[in-house]
């Protein structure tokens, strides 16, 4: 505690040295919700982006949408999408980060050297790489499984839904993975060493020293990077679009970003995407408060 | 001690662990040797795996093009202005948030914790409006000055750190020598945060750098994409025909990331997840 407040003299100075910042943040920020919410409520389509003053409609662009079936799919969609990613990047960078303990040191160091190039990767690139990975006519997946015995020359991979999606969770599982790995393998390393040698002296196996003493040691750090993670696969934006460029009905895999992209900027509804976008945010107000909780309590500690 | 449990363990983690090295690693490997290979080999039923005989001749053709330039200088012009405002802003800021205690301090903390979180899908639209408001879209002011909000919450937490972490009472100790407040500060706490203003502008820079959704939403004609948006449309011309070119765009996007990536990746994880790891 003693770093902080030097001297308890009441000044101006800490307010002035906030005013960029503060402004910086209002100005792209904060006028753009208060605009948004004033924007959800009007009647913004392409007549009033060629002139004409919007006009005000009260919540007719909420009551549209809550009547509307393909804002509850794209939205459950999202969901569904969110939670499949989040598991299976959580499942799968945590049992890295656990095998890690039991690797061979060189072994170790390749596996995060791998994994910190993939982390490294640029979104747009690691996408377009994905691209070519699974491409129909020349895409090395379809040569591999087909040389596995599997009928998959000229596949395409993008055009079903379903199929879609899968191709979507792997990069985003891949592009994932080494935050969640490198995040969690830090957190045991903590995990005390005695601790564990007594129990393996005292004959508890495997599965219960990991069960009960390095899950709980390692619990708030899995908490926090699990949400971080949910956040962030509801905001899956330009994974999607990008996908969806390279093929796949966008009506049947629109998520809730592009949704609101097409709907605003491809469509000039403002009004309507005005209006997604506050769910949007509101859902994800939603799910930060626990992290950010989680964060000031740190703080609070620190 | 049940010893061959333990070595069939550390087996299967070794063999489990070269094939996750194996899964990362394949798509970036692929992207440069794609980038080496001439037509005939990419169109090729049976994939080239390793680029012998490979040929610079898909990166000259990415060069010939305007647009990659045009959209490089765009992508420098962006991301520099960003970084640059966004380091000044947050620099002041995290100084305020750790050297001093004021009423609000808390509150600023719990607003940057919260807008770090929001999706930029939430609120592009009227963000869009915005710029077009006042004549900003399409242009590098109008797009830096998004980046910037997008980038200065994470900067000035990350710096906060940093600035906590140089112990006042040496400030102190120089002002006991002679020195004014803000004399201590510039001559004996700012020296020591040279590597924090590197961490933090270099994660800047690969934000910006990276940003792909706002740019889309900004800079909305051709001549002004930035190399992300520049990537996106070339691949959507030279699908099927030319991925060997397409590949050495990537690899040339990629690779300032890469290179500056590894340099600070050990403050970025610490920076988000700071004090959780020690639990």
């Amino acid at each position: 505690m003693s770093d902080t407040a030097p001297r308890p003299r009441r000044t101006a100075l800490p307010y002035v040295l906030l005013v960029p910042a503060i402004a910086a943040l209002l100005v792209a920020l904060g006028y753009p919700l208060l605009r948004q919410v004033v924007l959800s409520f009007q009647d913004f389509g392409l007549a009033q982006q060629f002139g004409r003053p919007p006009e005000w409609i009260g919540l007719d662009n909420y009551r549209e949408l809550v009547t509307d079936p393909y804002l509850w799919r794209v939205t459950l969609r999202s969901l569904v999408f969110c939670l499949v990613n989040a598991v299976a990047t959580m499942a799968v960078g945590v049992g890295l980060a656990l095998l890690m303990r039991h690797m061979a040191r060189s072994v170790r160091i390749l596996l995060q050297t791998g994994l910190l190039l993939a982390w490294a990767m640029p979104v747009v690139a690691s996408l377009t790489v994905w691209e070519w990975l699974f491409d129909t006519q020349y895409g090395v997946i379809n040569y591999l499984l087909t040389q596995m015995g599997f009928d998959f020359e000229g596949h395409s991979w993008l055009l079903r839904p379903l199929s879609f999606f899968f191709v979507a969770t792997v990069i985003v599982v891949w592009m994932s993975v080494p935050f969640v790995a490198f995040t969690v393998y830090a957190a045991l390393t903590q995990v005390p060493e005695d601790l564990l040698e007594a129990a393996e002296i005292d004959g508890a196996s495997a599965w219960s020293r990991l069960r009960h003493i390095i899950l709980p040691s390692v619990r708030p750090v899995l908490l926090v990077v699990g949400l971080l993670q949910i956040i962030w696969d509801l905001r899956v934006f330009s994974q999607i679009y990008i996908l969806q460029k390279a093929g796949g009905s966008t009506h049947d895999t629109n998520l809730l970003g592009t949704y609101i992209y097409r709907l605003g900027i491809g469509g000039g509804e403002f009004g309507m995407a005005a209006a997604v976008a506050m769910f949007m945010l509101v859902l994800t107000v939603v799910l930060t408060s626990p992290y950010v909780r989680a964060m000031l309590k740190q703080e609070g500690e620190a | 001690m049940p010893r061959p449990a333990r070595r069939s363990l550390r087996v299967t983690a070794n063999v489990l662990g070269v094939l996750a090295f194996l899964v990362a690693v394949f798509p970036v490997y692929w992207m440069v040797n794609s980038s080496f290979l001439a037509r005939n080999e990419i169109r090729n039923p049976v994939p080239t795996w390793v680029p012998f005989g490979g040929s610079l001749d898909n990166y000259r053709t990415v060069f010939e093009t305007d647009q990659f330039v045009n959209a490089l200088k765009m992508s420098l012009m962006v991301t520099l202005l960003t970084v640059f405002v966004a380091l000044l802003f947050a620099f002041v800021a995290s100084v305020a948030v750790s050297r001093f205690r004021f009423r609000g301090r808390m509150s600023f903390i719990v607003v940057l914790l919260v807008i770090q979180m929001i999706p930029v899908e939430g609120l592009f639209i009227s963000q869009y409006k915005m710029l077009e408001a006042m004549d900003l879209l399409n242009t590098v002011i109008g797009l830096s000055l998004v980046y910037v909000a997008q980038v200065l919450p994470f900067t000035i937490w990350t710096l906060r750190g940093f600035v906590t972490g140089v112990p006042y009472e040496l400030e102190e100790a120089a002002m006991i020598d002679g020195c004014s407040r803000v004399q201590a500060f510039f001559r004996v706490t700012f020296p020591l945060l040279a590597p924090g203003l590197v961490a933090t502008g270099v994660f800047g820079f690969i934000q910006a750098w990276n940003e792909f959704t706002l740019a889309l939403v900004v800079m909305t004609r051709e001549d002004h994409r930035t190399l992300p948006l520049w990537l996106t449309t070339f691949t959507d011309v030279n699908r099927g025909t030319d991925w060997g070119g397409i590949m050495a765009g990537s690899t040339l996007i990629a690779i300032p990331v890469i290179v500056f990536f590894l340099i600070v990746q050990g403050r970025m994880v610490s920076g988000l997840t700071s004090g959780a790891v020690k639990g």
